[in-house]
């Protein structure tokens, strides 16, 4: 098989406000289309990592004598053949490539072993002898800062303050809570995996999943010691990201082992692996003082939040920044008092996860605000319009909102809506605890609750974000014809889809191919933090016009809607490359959390219905409805799709997921005990999608795939609040937490 | 029993020959007892549209028919089905000629990243072979084996509706 992905074409067309059918979908209902885990080379071997069984240890010694000796084995790496720089991170380089003298969380990566079959490279593994002095985990993200020092600059990864209008506020009805959130997972269903190629040049070629693939590249080479043009990659099938693909898995460790043997290596990981391989989303503790005059507005908000980032720091900082800069949620609110802290701990690493530090604060703000109309005697969705932030509104940053945020028409929206009648049948599958058949009705209680959420798009704080987009126009058999190629990551989002209806609205070309994404082009910048649409959108829509304006040259002036492209063009070829930003942000002001940080809001409602077996502990959602504003619904089957995917996994961390640790060990490491959303759990979604444009993005788009995965948690959890009377202060919500048992 | 010889690293069990009718096919291979279906079907025959994102009959992405019931290919034995009709996605439609499930998950978009697609298509053709399509509730109760972490259920659902020629 070719280790290069096939160029995507398809015989359907549309322009942007349609729903073409994507152009890998024909290939993925046959089985045909190639994810990282079904790369093949016929010389290939393989490649498995051996991880410290340990959350905190000290490597004593490592002897590989004996897995050297066992047949068919290629190679046993340690940190000692790390030909380059042995730390690497998104944030900080902080993490070992293979651990060095210790190790700090159970899973971390001490050796390689290259091998002809991944029970071969097994075996071996058994052999490798690593003496370990095991050391006490801090695991404590609340006394993480002031427990032993995990990294040299000590544990707190970053502290985030904000400081708006006064800081000693008096209300009338004071409110506080003290929230938890557990630790989810991405838990997509390809493993992390790859294909890394020796090539001649004495390079390396690696194929791989991944959500960006520029950072990746950068962050291979300076661990190989090479420039970056001898670290070349291409994007193969990714079987879902959520987040968990920002990271480093094991791309550095196949191409040390391709560079070592000089043999093709294809690494997979198991699903137990997996859970080990990359980071997950933080758990936090979320101290809340909400302040509100008699009739509902807000006073003042004030929260201590602390997000456990684990043993390496990853996209920390940034969760960091979200939870703080959205803490107090889509309200206006003129005095504000926030701290955020990202610690160090010896639990596993966490970083990137859909919603990231937004959905965190979001579980909490929203309680809060439940808790506050409880106070009142209010409607909680009164409450939440007293204080619904507008166009025009001030974010606790200082930040003016400066294109729509209609938060209290979108909480309008789903309360509006017709209520699920009360099952009157006995039909099972109707029932907390489905076929099972643990109830028919008994002890079961209704219970509605309501949230809204506000998401950050693209990247913040002053990061030059960008894309780059290369567009080309030929005449192939008499027709004209599009390719369109970057480096942005499809991840199962449909950008692919989105380019060509772009190019296609753009050019007016119907025929348009979507090339392989590598590095051979400019960066595309990350798939995450809501933003392809929106920048690689952008890009992909400036190449176009830059198509257009060659085009132009070449018609001297006439019309190019009157003008036949093909006699146009005959043999020649326009082919332009763009990088395009959006807007520059601003650093946040280190000591009152100030500035202009992000580039767009998102904003989400939802209403959840459930019902609740109160002497089981069991949930059903029956209902679960959202509203959205997406600026632009450039692909509106494709918005659904985000918009019940987003629901889907806030549900899961509501519900049912949660990374479970004691001692800094995970103890459910497998999808028989790390529970996601089956068909059965997703309910009926009611979905109202609003498009009122920001001026200042393309096409007036605004980022899709994080807020429904915002609102959704605190809304379900509010319903489970409402039938059953009791605080739930932690998610995910478990059968005990309802029975008290 | 299973023969088992003594090797350098350790105790591995006899390789044995296996016949199977694969898409149609009679494919014979020499394997070790304890290799699944799924490795068998993925890294000897080269069929890969069944996927492995559990290995442990969890998710069932790597969901094949064997003499048109479904399995989780993961967790059989390949020697366990000597004989039997194996079909996998790649057996169900051609490029020109879809299977009618194929192109109603492409017309309802009842995927994103695709990865659990190959086995919702082909838990979705059993289960209209079945006769437990007749409802969105029996659909649903009937493909809760499939797992999709991108949530495509509705999409899914509607597919499978169409498919088994209810209104969509």
């Amino acid at each position: 098989m070719s280790l290069t992905p096939a160029e995507l074409t398809s015989s359907v067309t549309g322009g942007i406000g349609t729903s073409p059918q994507r152009p890998d979908g024909n290939l993925k209902v046959r089985g045909e289309f190639a994810y990282a885990s079904d790369l093949w080379h016929e010389d290939m071997i393989w490649g498995s990592t051996l991880r410290s069984p340990h959350p905190y240890a000290r490597i004593v010694s490592i002897d590989l004598t004996e897995a050297l000796e066992v047949p068919g084995v290629y190679a046993v790496l340690t940190h000692e053949d790390v030909p380059g720089a042995n730390l690497y991170g998104l944030e900080h380089k902080d993490q070992p490539v293979l651990a060095v003298d210790v190790v700090r969380y159970q899973g971390e990566a001490v050796a390689l072993v290259g091998a002809d079959h991944p029970e071969t490279a097994t075996r071996a593994m058994k052999r490798i002898k690593v003496e370990y002095e095991v050391l006490e985990p801090v695991v404590d993200m609340e006394t993480a800062a002031d427990d032993t020092p995990l990294h040299p600059g000590g544990n707190l990864v970053r502290h985030v303050p904000i400081r708006r209008g006064g800081q000693a506020p008096t209300a009338d009805v004071v409110v506080t809570g003290r929230y938890e959130v557990g630790m989810q997972d991405q838990a997509f269903l390809g493993p992390e995996s790859g294909l890394a190629v020796p090539a001649e040049d004495g390079g390396v070629d690696l194929y791989i999943a991944t959500q960006w693939l520029h950072v990746d590249q950068g962050q291979v080479a300076s661990a190989l010691g090479m420039p970056l043009d001898k670290v070349r990659l291409t994007l193969s099938g990714v079987g879902g990201a959520f987040g968990g693909r920002e990271d480093l898995s094991m791309q550095v460790h196949a191409c040390m082992l391709a560079l070592h043997t000089r043999k093709p290596v294809k690494m997979v990981y198991n699903r137990e692996e997996s859970f080990y391989g990359h980071v997950h989303r933080h758990p936090a503790v979320l101290h809340y003082e909400h302040g509100a005059t008699n009739d509902g507005k807000l006073v003042y908000v004030k929260a201590r939040i602390f997000l456990d980032g684990g043993a390496y720091a990853s996209s920390t900082g940034a969760v960091v920044a979200n939870a703080a800069t959205l803490g107090v949620g889509p309200y206006e609110v003129d005095n504000v008092t926030i701290d955020c802290y990202g610690v160090y701990t010896n639990n596993p690493p966490c970083g990137a996860m859909r919603g990231f530090g937004a959905v965190q604060a979001g579980f909490a703000y929203e309680s809060q605000m439940d808790k506050l109309a409880d106070a009142l005697g209010m409607d909680p969705v009164d409450v939440r319009i007293a204080n619904a932030m507008t166009e025009g509104s001030v974010m606790p940053t200082g930040q003016v909102v400066d294109s729509a945020a209609p938060v209290a028409q979108l909480l309008k929206l789903v309360k509006d809506k017709p209520l699920p009648p009360v099952s009157t049948t006995l039909d099972l599958r109707s029932m907390p605890g489905g076929v099972s058949n643990t109830t028919h009705g008994e002890g079961v209680v209704r219970g509605i609750g309501y949230a809204v959420g506000i998401k950050n798009v693209c990247f913040s704080e002053g990061y030059d974000d960008y894309s780059t987009a290369r567009v080309r126009v030929q005449v192939i058999n008499g027709e004209l014809v599009a390719l369109a190629h970057t480096a942005a990551c499809e991840v199962g989002q449909g950008l692919v889809t989105i380019m060509q209806q772009i190019v296609r609205t753009e050019l007016g070309v119907q025929r348009v191919t979507i090339l392989p994404m590598d590095t051979s082009i400019g960066n595309g910048g990350s798939t995450s933090a809501s933003r392809q649409t929106y920048v690689t959108g952008g890009a992909v829509k400036a190449a176009c016009a830059a198509v257009r304006d060659k085009l132009a040259k070449l018609a001297g002036g006439r019309d190019l809607s009157e003008v036949d492209l093909v006699e146009l063009l005959g043999d020649d070829v326009v082919d332009e490359t763009v990088e395009w930003r959006h807007r520059a942000t601003e650093p946040l002001d280190p000591e009152t959390g100030q500035g202009n940080a992000h580039v767009q809001y998102g904003f989400a409602a939802h209403r959840a219905v459930v019902d609740v077996d109160v002497e089981l502990g069991l949930v059903k959602v029956v209902e679960l409805d959202c509203a959205q504003d997406v600026g632009n619904a450039l692909n509106p089957q494709a918005v659904l799709g985000q918009i019940q995917g987003g629901s889907a996994q806030g549900l899961g961390l509501a519900v049912m997921e949660e990374i479970q640790t004691s001692g800094g060990k995970v103890r459910n490491p497998s999808f028989t005990d790390y529970l996601i959303p089956t068909v059965l759990d997703m309910p009926p979604m009611s979905i109202d999608v609003l498009e009122l444009a920001d001026p200042n993005a393309p096409y007036g788009v605004r980022g899709v795939g994080e807020p429904p995965t915002i609102s959704s948690t605190p809304a379900i959890v509010a319903a489970i609040r409402a039938a059953t009377g009791l605080a739930l202060t932690r998610v995910p919500v478990r059968p005990e937490h309802i029975t008290g048992t | 029993m299973i023969e088992v010889v003594p090797s350098e690293g350790g105790v591995v069990p006899a390789a044995v020959e296996v016949g199977l009718v694969v898409n149609g096919e009679a494919r014979r291979l020499v394997v070790e007892p304890r290799v699944t279906l799924l490795d068998a079907l993925r890294e000897r025959l080269g069929l890969t549209g069944a996927k492995k994102g559990c290995d442990h009959g969890e998710c069932g992405a790597c969901t094949v028919l064997v003499d048109d019931r479904r399995i989780y290919s993961c967790t059989t034995l390949a020697v366990m089905q000597e004989g039997r009709r194996v079909t996998t996605v790649e057996g169900l439609g051609t490029p020109e000629s879809p299977h009618p499930v194929q192109a109603a998950f492409v017309e309802h978009d009842g995927m994103q990243c695709g990865m659990c697609t190959p086995g919702q298509v082909v838990s979705a053709v059993a289960l209209i072979a079945e006769g437990h399509a007749g409802s969105e509730d029996e659909i649903r109760e009937w493909m809760s084996g499939n797992l999709c972490r991108c949530a495509a259920y509705p999409g899914i659902v509607a597919a499978v509706r169409a498919a088994a020629g209810g209104a969509s």
